[in-house]
């Protein structure tokens, strides 16, 4: 468990580096994690993928793999490398502030 | 008569099997078990196959001769589980009923899942060692290869037994020193984790085993395609890594009669309660081994340690109780090192793999994290345990929950 300095407010993180607490959330917060993940911006698409997250987080209690991602997003794999380089499912649940996705054991 | 049917018969559903042939009254209870095959394979040897210390003779045996008395066993693949109705579709054309529902159908290999994979280089420069044919065809490969780049790579997780491609590329390093020729041999280990394995500990004292072997660790690589024209493996941001020969593990799926039944997720594995082993949305279907969507690790010592929490939460459902056993996620894991020696590591759910030592009555103790000598016994004393105690469903001298005994953390 460890904290972050966020415009002005201290965050608390699990222990895989994401939010502890899902209410700490908002969209402005989600701006300020995807530049700590080194993306400066977060486009129409980012935001395509996190609200999808989100939304499987709502309804299924877990984000999804990457995976579930590409069949059900609108975003195929390729692109989401290139949104969110390395670790698309891992680094989308981070800013969407949801834990890490189940399929990364 | 109540009906108990159980599907695979590979190492979970044999357990399972002989455990409730033992228990289960024979004039209340007919027992089912359902296999496509009719060989049993020692999986855990197809690792040391492609190295010459095994061969095929050494990791097969006939299903029969693990089956117990006074049980019905049928070789058909599956069709379907029709779930609401209590009722199993065979290839055969057979229906089978149910009271109660077993599902061991493991897990298999889809190199097909990845582009390129399974063109023109399969099996000659591009080899798996999770299927016999895969394991004895990079044995013939490597008696007569002169030296390259060697690049292990792993598709995407899960997979089943995530420590065997470490043990594969220190084993590789061992076999090509032997013959002389290591100093010709460029091994990478390229993996789509962050580190060597899974967990932070272990991965970072892996990792130090990775480099002193001088194997080169490539992390963060997911697989997008093979390139097979120009030898090429190539990750989704377009780095490339030149192969002379690729061992692939790839994509590992449940069974597809599982997506046809709606049963399972993206990858064919099937939602189980991750402590009573029970399929979700069912009170009378349990699943066990690699077919599950368990946060484990896809391994037969785990499902060696699951089916003792199975058989006690199927002894209380049928008997109208809650089932009350818990799994905790125990896996315990001998890692071949190569040069005769093993590491040794324990973990569940929630406590990594950490170093310290590791008590077993009358043998032990193993040394956890360390590369022993004793390490390599365990493991090579292990086959012989898995043919005569663990598919017969007798006791082994191990606790299915994990002890903290002997860990340092």
């Amino acid at each position: 468990m460890s904290t972050i300095e966020i415009a002005g407010k201290t965050i608390e993180l699990d222990a895989d580096g994401n939010l502890a607490n899902a209410a700490d959330w908002s969209e402005d917060l989600a701006r300020e994690l995807a530049k700590i993940e080194g993306i400066e911006e977060l486009t129409d698409r980012h935001w395509q993928v996190i609200n999808y997250m989100r939304k499987v987080y709502e309804e299924d209690g877990g984000a999804p793999s990457i995976r579930k991602l590409t069949k059900e997003s609108g975003v195929e794999t390729k692109e989401l490398y290139s949104l969110f380089p390395k670790g698309p499912a891992k680094k989308s649940a981070r800013i969407a502030g949801l834990p890490k996705p189940k399929g990364c054991i | 008569m109540k009906k108990l049917l159980i599907l695979g018969a590979g190492t979970a559903g044999t357990m399972m099997l002989n455990k409730f042939a033992n228990e289960l009254d024979k004039n209340e209870w007919s027992i089912t078990i359902v296999d496509e095959y009719e060989i049993h394979y020692y999986q855990p040897g197809f690792l040391f196959i492609p190295f010459g210390i095994y061969n095929k003779k050494d990791v097969i045996k006939p299903k029969r001769d693990f089956f117990p008395t006074g049980v019905e066993v049928i070789i058909s693949g599956i069709e379907k589980i029709e779930p609401k109705e209590n009722r199993v579709l065979l290839k055969n054309n057979q229906v089978l009923t149910y009271d109660y529902l077993i599902i061991a159908t493991g897990t298999k290999i889809h190199p097909e899942e990845t582009e390129g994979m399974t063109n023109e280089l399969w099996h000659k420069n591009i080899f798996d060692f999770y299927t016999i044919e895969g394991a004895v065809a990079l044995a013939d490969f490597f008696r007569h290869w002169k030296g390259g780049k060697l690049v292990l790579n792993i598709t995407e997780m899960p997979i089943k037994c995530p420590v065997a491609p470490l043990e594969f590329v220190f084993l590789a390093d061992w076999y090509f020193t032997e013959h002389g020729i290591r100093d010709k041999v460029d091994i990478q280990f390229v993996t789509p984790l962050p580190g060597a394995f899974t967990k932070p500990k272990a991965s970072s004292i892996l990792g130090d085993f990775l480099t002193k072997k001088n194997i080169n660790l490539t992390p963060d690589f997911s697989i997008a395609r093979v390139d097979n024209e120009n030898k090429k493996i190539v990750s989704w941001d377009e780095t490339e890594i030149e192969f002379d020969v690729l061992v692939s593990i790839p994509t590992n799926m449940g069974d597809e009669y599982v997506k046809r039944s709606g049963m399972g997720d993206e990858l064919n594995f099937i939602p189980t309660d991750k402590e009573t082993l029970m399929v979700e949305g069912y009170n009378n279907i349990f699943a066990i081994g690699d077919c599950t969507n368990l946060p484990s690790s896809k391994a037969g010592s785990v499902a060696h340690f699951e089916s003792d929490i199975l058989f006690e939460n199927f002894m209380d459902v049928i008997e109208g109780r809650e089932p009350r056993a818990k799994f905790d996620g125990h896996a315990n894991c001998y890692i071949e090192s190569g040069f005769g020696k093993g590491i040794l590591i324990d973990f569940n759910y929630t406590t990594e793999p950490l170093p310290g030592k590791f008590p077993l009555p009358g043998v032990g103790p193993f040394s956890l994290l360390e590369e022993t000598k004793m390490n390599h016994y365990g493991k090579v004393m292990f086959r012989w345990m898995y043919w005569n105690l663990l598919l017969k469903g007798k006791e082994l001298p191990i606790e299915s929950n994990m002890s903290m005994a002997g860990k340092r953390l």
